[in-house]
């Protein structure tokens, strides 16, 4: 070979030099690596650190049990129980068609199951558990733990489910509850409970359930695990135990409940019964109703668009959110505020010819001919209309509104249950309030006149009718109306009683109620109440009433000409026994006509069976015989 | 009889390099007990691994044995079956994972891609050796075109992984044969300007772990998931780490390929700050070893192929902690010594035995 040796030594050394320069490159990249390591290790150690622990500990919540409701004879109305559900966490499974198709090998899994959870998934963050099954059969669960390892983030959970043992039964009062949606979220946070929410699926949504939320859920437990990398719990590392929440036991009798929505029988309307002398409910209807069980396990699209869009709207409480024009059940309440202002004595009569003339327009009495002589007895027991056109023209509406407010009539009562409707107690100002345009604002003395036989923009929940004879039963001392009596602590057994609060004592004479109670017990006896209530075993008092849906203006009202829905509603307000009333009530059929026909006989059925323990057979029958219940609304 | 024991012992070491054989046996202690901590609650791989050991151990001490002179011989023959099977799995390889890199042959599948990783250094280095007198240009041209068929074989395959380890080994028989550092800097400034093409020919899912090291986080449970976790792993092991078989990244299953490519992730956690330094300082003491003997090395096949090799275990070292620790992209690329795996310590072990070859056989050849 020929090459000499200069420049092999050159070669050499050029060769000799390239390696020095490819060792410093190489103790370069390694410093880069230190520094990495460095950075890494030491300086953003605390945070790597966080995030190891964040990956290996995992807090799982633990539901507390959430409390029961119970009636005031302890019977059951909403429990919890334990069944197992197929859940998958979409964050953590594979393919989830994949997953589903292979768990369907195992376990049924039903298209609607699918649709569900689909519907669900939309719902939900990708890290939350899913249920794709509820109730598993042991058979399931067993097979499904035998294949566990090939399903991760799939897993079988038990979990409490909420049921309503008495179904339909006072739905309304009990509410239901149903998944948390996000305005449920913001709800937990403005209270600042998101913490104790933490695995919380379910919340109240309406009634009681919705109302106590906070004392049924309970505290929620901590489970601290280590978890590997499919999710799996290793081993636990610390334990808080969940507090289960607190037991709910109502005012509300599920028996009475029972014979009064049996009373309605297929009618719309509503119920409410108060025990005068503390406010608690004792009744609370609202028909048509809805089993709240479809809801607990979210329920399916067709039944919710049954409920929904039924035109006998079984989903509206109307106890609380119907608001109707009283009628002439508002009569007693006029005579009470005539008398309590010295607008009227007892005594006091006037000549009734039928009708009452006030700027052009003449108000008819519904008895042709008139009531002749009227006073303030009479006018109650055969419910004279012009009697109130004449005494509503004299207060004038403000003294009507001032009076009125006081019994509640247009105000929020209060109750447990969150939404209840104002209603309208109408006035000048709140004319003012409700309408835009100025020629609309102004308001007519001709509408105070229809104003004091409870119609015109008169509208008020049954609720509040039944706050209002609660009241005047009692002598003027109002209490808030509540449906739970008191609260059980489920750890200690403690029971923190709802204080029967008196929202108001009102300075009314009982010289005056006593003339009031008097002509409504007269109402019972001898007037527009007295066929219902004939041969009942306790002396009670009354009212009928009869709003009008639809104004015929002129014509005469002929119920069976008239279409159904616009039938008048009938309304009925009763108390018992009269001495020491232990029961108020105020009845609302909707569209069905004479107060003292429909109304009054449910209303019976329920005084039966309060006070004398007489169960009806069958709903309330409709009166429909009398020609002289006709002229008496 | 102890003199004959010793005679015999003497014989069977003779080609052996202490220093080497004391780095590389502690790097598999440490790698050893590292993948016991990262399978032994599923599958222990320590037993196979020991085995794989050995099977590398008769290997390098048969290579070590052999002169470099009857390896240069193996180089030609060795390049040309290297590539005729490149071709053929380009032809007729078997698609595995969306990539074409094994090929079929009855029993079982090979990967000729790694016998590249010998074949090219040799190869480079006989063809430097042959031309040694007058070195042109065109030699240099001739010896690009070597490198470059294998490597876009192998990357198109694709591989990138082991596309940059042959490249890289080429490469550095290549920069060590005294290619001028002008055409080095011409090329680095014209490699630059093609970045954007070669973006193009990327992959989508190289592309994809490029833009992933950029920000892990745009895609934590797929692409992502590697670099955050080994990441964790590292930062949390913090500056004394959490023991030994203590690495909770590890034992709860968050690092993939954590006995594989992975493994360093599993070291770092359980051995902190300190036991990275000591690897790293392992690794340095081992690339200064073969630099030494590439120094040493008395002809020109003998020094290029010293430093090819050794260029080589750097370059599997750096890019696999770079990977790992989250500076440099995913590719498969294993830590030498301390990863489980037979093919990956077999071809390590290897290139041990040719520096040690050239280490021991240099004295015969002065000569």
């Amino acid at each position: 070979m020929p090459h000499d040796f200069a420049s092999q030594d050159r070669e050499l050394s050029q060769f000799r030099f390239r390696l020095g320069f490819a060792g410093v490159f190489v103790l370069l990249c390694f410093t880069l690596l230190f520094v990495r390591f460095f950075y890494l290790q030491v300086v953003q150690h605390d945070y790597y650190a966080t995030r190891a622990e964040d990956n290996r500990i995992s807090l799982i919540p633990i539901m507390p049990n959430r409390g029961l409701i119970l009636d005031a004879n302890g019977l059951v109305m909403a429990r919890n129980y334990s069944a197992f559900t197929l859940e998958i966490v979409p964050s953590k499974s594979g393919d989830l068609d994949e997953t589903i198709d292979d768990l369907a090998t195992l376990i049924d899994i039903q298209p609607r199951d699918r649709r569900r959870f689909k519907k669900l998934l939309d719902e939900s963050k990708n890290f939350e558990s899913i249920p794709i099954r509820t109730k598993l059969t042991d058979e399931e669960v067993a097979r499904f733990a035998a294949n566990r390892y090939r399903f991760p983030g799939v897993e079988v959970k038990a979990r409490l489910f909420r049921q309503y043992p008495q179904g339909a039964l006072g739905a309304h009062a009990v509410g239901y509850i149903n998944r948390i949606n996000a305005k449920d979220v913001d709800w937990i946070e403005e209270n600042e409970q998101s913490a104790n929410y933490k695995g919380t699926e379910h919340i109240g949504k309406t009634g009681l359930e919705q109302h106590y939320e906070f004392d049924l859920h309970g505290t929620t437990g901590y489970e601290q695990v280590e978890v590997d990398a499919g999710g799996r719990a290793i081993r636990t590392l610390a334990r808080t135990a969940p507090v289960p929440g607190n037991n709910l036991t109502l005012t509300l009798d599920s028996k009475l409940q029972d014979v009064a929505e049996k009373a309605f029988g297929n009618r719309r309307g509503s119920l409410v019964a108060i025990e005068p002398t503390t406010g608690g409910i004792l009744a609370l209807v609202s028909t048509p109703t809805f089993d709240p069980n479809l809801f607990v396990d979210g329920i399916d699209p067709q039944s919710w668009k049954e409920l929904n869009e039924s035109p006998d709207k079984p989903m509206v409480n109307r106890a609380l959110n119907g608001a109707y024009p009283p009628g002439s059940t508002f009569k007693p309440f006029m005579a009470l505020a005539a008398l309590e202002t010295g607008k009227r004595t007892p005594a006091q009569a006037i000549a009734d010819p039928g009708y009452f003339n006030f700027g052009g327009h003449q108000f008819r009495d519904d008895k042709k001919g008139g009531h002749g002589m009227v006073d303030m007895y009479k006018s109650i027991v055969q419910s004279c209309d012009t009697y109130y056109y004449i005494l509503a023209n004299d207060m004038g509406i403000d003294n009507i509104a001032g009076f009125m407010k006081q019994l509640g009539f247009g105000q929020v009562t209060g109750i447990d249950i969150a939404g209840e409707s104002v209603g309208v107690l109408p006035s000048p100002e709140w004319k003012k309030r409700r309408f835009k345009r100025p020629e609309q604002q102004k308001w007519f003395a001709g509408e105070t006149i229809s104003i004091g036989i409870g119609q015109g923009y008169n509208a008020y929940t049954p609720l509040q009718l039944a706050v209002a004879t609660a009241t005047l039963a009692n002598n003027g001392v109002m209490y808030k109306p509540h449906l739970v009596k008191y609260i059980t602590d489920t750890r200690t057994g403690e029971k923190r009683m709802v204080e029967p609060k008196p929202l108001r004592s009102l300075p009314f004479k009982q010289q005056n109620i006593d003339t009031i109670k008097h002509a409504m017990v007269g109402v019972m006896k001898e007037g527009t109440g007295a066929r219902a209530f004939a041969g009942a075993a306790y002396e009670s008092a009354g009212k009928t009433g009869t709003a009008q849906v639809f104004s015929l203006k002129g014509g005469n009202y002929k119920e069976s000409a008239t279409h159904e829905r616009l039938r008048d509603h009938a309304l009925f307000i009763a108390f018992a026994p009269v001495d020491h009333p232990k029961i108020a009530l105020a009845v609302l059929v909707e569209n069905g006509g004479f107060g003292a026909q429909s109304a009054a006989p449910i209303a019976r059925q329920v005084l039966d069976y309060y006070l004398s323990g007489k169960e009806a057979k069958g709903p309330a029958a409709e009166d429909s015989s009398g020609e002289e219940s006709a002229d008496a609304h | 009889m102890p003199t004959l024991i010793n005679r015999i012992l003497n014989r069977l070491s003779e080609h052996l390099d202490g220093p080497l054989l004391v780095i590389a046996g502690l790097l598999l202690l440490i790698g050893t007990s590292t993948v016991y901590s990262a399978t032994y609650t599923t599958l222990s791989r320590v037993p196979s691994q020991i085995l794989n050991i050995t099977t590398a151990f008769a290997v390098m001490w048969l290579v070590a044995r052999t002169p470099p002179t009857t390896l240069m011989r193996f180089a030609v023959p060795l390049y040309v079956v290297g590539l005729a099977l490149l071709v053929l799995v380009f032809l007729f390889g078997v698609k595995v994972n969306g990539a074409r890199r094994w090929l079929s042959i009855g029993f079982t599948r090979i990967q000729p891609s790694e016998i590249m990783k010998i074949a090219m250094p040799l190869m480079l280095a006989w063809y430097f050796h042959k031309h040694e007198a007058a070195l042109r240009l065109k030699h240099y041209v001739v010896a690009a075109l070597i490198l470059a068929v294998p490597f876009g074989l192998i990357a198109k395959q694709p591989d990138l992984g082991t596309a940059i380890l042959v490249g890289a080994a080429g490469f550095f028989v290549i920069f060590f044969a005294g290619l001028s550092w002008k055409v080095l800097v011409g090329l680095l400034v014209a490699g630059a300007s093609a970045l954007p093409f070669l973006w193009n020919v990327l992959h989508d899912y190289q592309r994809k772990r490029v833009l992933t090291l950029l920000d892990p986080s745009s895609d934590p449970l797929g692409a992502g998931y590697h670099i955050i976790q080994s990441t964790i792993a590292i930062g949390s092991g913090g500056a004394l780490g959490k023991g030994w078989l203590n690495g909770t990244q590890t034992h709860l299953e968050f690092i993939p390929e954590r006995h594989t490519d992975f493994i360093f992730a599993v070291f770092s956690e359980e051995w902190g700050l300190v036991g990275n330094i000591v690897l790293l300082v392992l690794y340095f003491l081992l690339i200064g070893r073969c630099l030494v003997i590439a120094t040493n090395a008395p002809t020109l096949f003998s020094r290029l192929l010293a430093a090819a090799v050794t260029g080589s275990f750097f370059t599997c070292v750096f890019v696999n902690m770079g990977m790992v620790s989250g500076i440099l992209p995913v590719v498969g690329v294993p830590l030498p010594f301390m990863s489980y795996g037979g093919t990956a310590l077999v071809t390590f072990a290897l290139g041990l035995g040719i520096l040690m070859s050239i280490q021991t056989h240099r004295m015969l050849v002065k000569k």
